[in-house]
């Protein structure tokens, strides 16, 4: 009898409707979403969709979306990895501001920059260390490990600018612009450093057993460590991760401001990235790594913005309506919420 | 149980000899006029650390303060500015803030979406409602608001206590009722000890989450109503990252943001140590501002790291017994 109800449960769910496999696919909203964004575009803005190329480099809204989406998409990846190992990274403004500041002060002292670039690297990385350190091996909650460097950070980068007596933090480097700003052929170089570190992320994750192992650690830990998986060097390196991504990040943006500004560069960038992280459908309670999705959500939020400015509104609706669009996104990925609709819409039917 | 005072005991031994350190290099931090200046500039960080402390007891986190903080004074200055009477303005903010927390409680609860991301949008919502209304600051000033900024307690010694700093005492008197004498507070530190033993126990999960955010919303609004008066403006860039600087404050406070740990009286003590911190900064004269951070940073360090030793020291001594 009761095998006999289970059996016929069974086959009841495996026929379930297609529509409702459909709508709880995790690409499904967040391309929703978008697409909304661009038809909302195409009938506000039309020239939105405009491309042209001036002095050999290709203009347009399009291409000023991936061009600004870069360095939160970065961010948004490493913290993608956080995010698998059930972590969080709230440092990743501040350590954009702490490379920043040596970036700049290492220009100043005259160093040569091919140098200076993997000195920058080399920060991003340390920081993710400090971060996964007090993770991995003080067995510290992630939230509050990283809030010691997001508190502390902006003022070691204000500390950093004063080493040469405060003076102004400014800079050029053809270097680093080269890599922010620059341009090869029609391309901005920028998306092609993106693409480069993207590729390299996911074949460390997906062609070596390291993403399979965050995955495990976030999704559970005490089966991970059961199964001899060493979780805490996996948290580590998830830091490291991180503190990479953000450090190519730092990058660009310092170079694109041409100074180090610790108190305002990549303000909210953390929570950004999270953003993106949660729109493409990676939950914080780990597990999961989707790296591609993730890009899928820092496109949303950078075409929201970009539009937001295209459309002649005041840049103050920007936060607002940012802050409506991932309630939505939220409320359509909850179950109970679209149960709650759902037979709203069968009373009435 | 005397294992859970700890961490309280240790935030006071920190700010005790953090207090006693600065007042051998500057004396005057010994007076009571200083004491009364921490307590009255700082009344907003500890009303909104005592909201968040709840929070933060329950297992979740409320990133909304700061911008509820720069809401409210907004909200305040304009309606004040349309002729409406200060005491029916603040009765509305107050109401505002705790059906925006309760909202909050319910999408947690009931959509089942993090706490974190619920009132990460609320960060960006209340702040972008505030840039809305207006952009630049907007004066407060009326019969009230003086009224207001004109009450002093004289403390002996040449101190005073400020009307913002009697209302943080006694919410915090309020808080501390509510967290250790009512049944909605055994809940809280039920939930976040651990939520389906609460479940099992039969705590209303849905009741207790929507009042917990919405006690929340509560107390960020009153800080912003005490912020816009001290300050007789509404500005909306009012309260930012505030958020951050109250969350610190509850964790230098003792309270855990694993859950279930902490005490309200706590929040008290880690406001007044970044307070503490800023003063003996500004006493120095020489040291730059951005010693502020990284001693904030070295002292959440500092306390992390001695609560993970008394937790391990309790999950150790438990196996023993």
């Amino acid at each position: 009898m009761n095998t006999q109800d289970l059996s016929s449960s069974e086959t009841k769910s495996s026929f379930a409707p297609t529509l409702r496999a459909m709508m709880a696919h995790r690409a499904v909203w967040p391309l929703v979403v978008l697409a909304i964004i661009l038809i909302v575009n195409a009938i506000v803005v039309p020239s939105f969709f405009s491309l042209s190329i001036n002095n050999g480099r290709l203009f347009g809204p399009i291409v000023d979306v991936f061009y600004r989406g870069t360095a939160p998409a970065l961010i948004a990846i490493g913290m993608a990895v956080v995010i698998g190992t059930k972590g969080i990274d709230l440092s990743v403004g501040s350590i954009v501001a702490v490379v920043g500041a040596v970036i700049a002060w290492r220009i100043k002292a005259g160093d040569p920059h091919f140098v200076i670039l993997w000195l920058a690297l080399f920060v991003g990385i340390a920081c993710g260390a400090w971060n996964g350190f007090l993770v991995a091996v003080l067995d510290i909650q992630p939230i509050i490990a990283t809030l010691i460097l997001m508190v502390a950070g902006r003022g070691i980068g204000l500390l950093i600018n004063l080493i040469d007596g405060g003076t102004d933090p400014s800079f050029t480097s053809e270097l680093l612009q080269g890599l922010s700003v620059g341009s090869i052929g029609p391309i901005p170089t920028r998306l092609i450093l993106f693409a480069a570190i993207f590729l390299f992320l996911w074949f460390l994750l997906r062609r070596t057993a390291l993403g399979l192992f965050v995955e495990s650690v976030g999704g559970n830990p005490e089966a991970a460590q059961i199964a001899g998986i060493p979780s805490r060097l996996i948290k580590f390196s998830a830091y490291v991760i991180s503190g990479f991504c953000t450090g190519w990040a730092a990058i660009i943006l310092t170079a694109d401001v041409h100074t180090s500004d610790p108190v305002s560069v990549a303000l909210f960038s953390e929570l950004d990235a999270i953003l993106a992280v949660v729109i493409g459908g990676g939950s914080l309670m780990g597990g999961r790594i989707y790296l591609g999705m993730t890009i899928l959500g820092a496109l949303v939020i950078q075409t929201m913005v970009t539009s937001i400015l295209m459309s002649g509104w005041p840049p103050e609706y920007n936060l607002i309506i940012k802050a409506v669009l991932v309630l939505i996104i939220l409320l359509l990925q909850s179950n109970n919420f679209r149960g709650a609709v759902m037979s709203l819409f069968g009373r009435r039917a | 149980m005397k294992d859970r005072y700890l961490p309280l005991f240790a935030t006071i031994s920190v700010f005790v000899a953090l207090y006693v350190a600065g007042g051998l290099f500057y004396p005057r931090i010994f007076s009571t006029l200083v004491f009364g200046h921490l307590l009255a500039d700082n009344a907003f960080i500890i009303l909104a650390a005592i909201g968040v402390t709840f929070v933060i007891i329950s297992g979740g986190i409320d990133l909304s303060i700061g911008s509820m903080i720069g809401f409210v004074g907004v909200v305040m200055a304009n309606m004040d500015a349309a002729g409406w009477d200060p005491i029916v303005v603040i009765f509305i903010v107050l109401a505002f803030g705790i059906l925006y927390g309760a909202f909050q409680g319910f999408l947690i609860d009931f959509c089942e979406i993090q706490p974190f991301i619920v009132t990460l949008s609320g960060l960006f919502l209340l702040r972008g409602a505030s840039f809305m209304v207006n952009l630049d600051s907007v004066p407060l000033r009326n019969y009230f608001v003086s009224w207001f900024n004109n009450i002093y307690l004289d403390l002996p010694g040449g101190g005073f206590l400020t009307g913002g700093a009697l209302v943080m005492l006694a919410m915090l008197v309020v808080a501390i009722i509510i967290a250790h004498f009512t049944r909605f507070g055994t809940n809280v530190y039920a939930i976040g000890g651990d939520k389906t033993s609460a479940v099992l126990m039969g705590v209303p999960m849905r009741k207790t989450t929507v009042m917990i955010y919405a006690l929340a919303g509560f107390y960020s609004a009153i800080a912003g109503v005490i912020y816009a008066m001290n300050t007789s403006s509404g500005y909306p860039l009012a309260g930012m990252t505030l958020e951050l600087s109250a969350i610190a404050a509850s964790v230098l406070g003792g309270t855990m943001l694993t859950g279930g740990v902490g005490m309200v009286f706590g929040a008290l003590f880690g406001g007044m140590i970044l307070a503490l911190i800023s003063t003996i900064i500004i006493f120095n004269g020489t040291l730059n501002g951005a010693w502020i951070l990284i001693a904030t940073g070295f002292l959440l360090f500092l306390f992390i790291v001695i609560q993970r030793w008394v937790v391990s020291s309790f999950s150790s001594a438990g196996k023993t017994s």
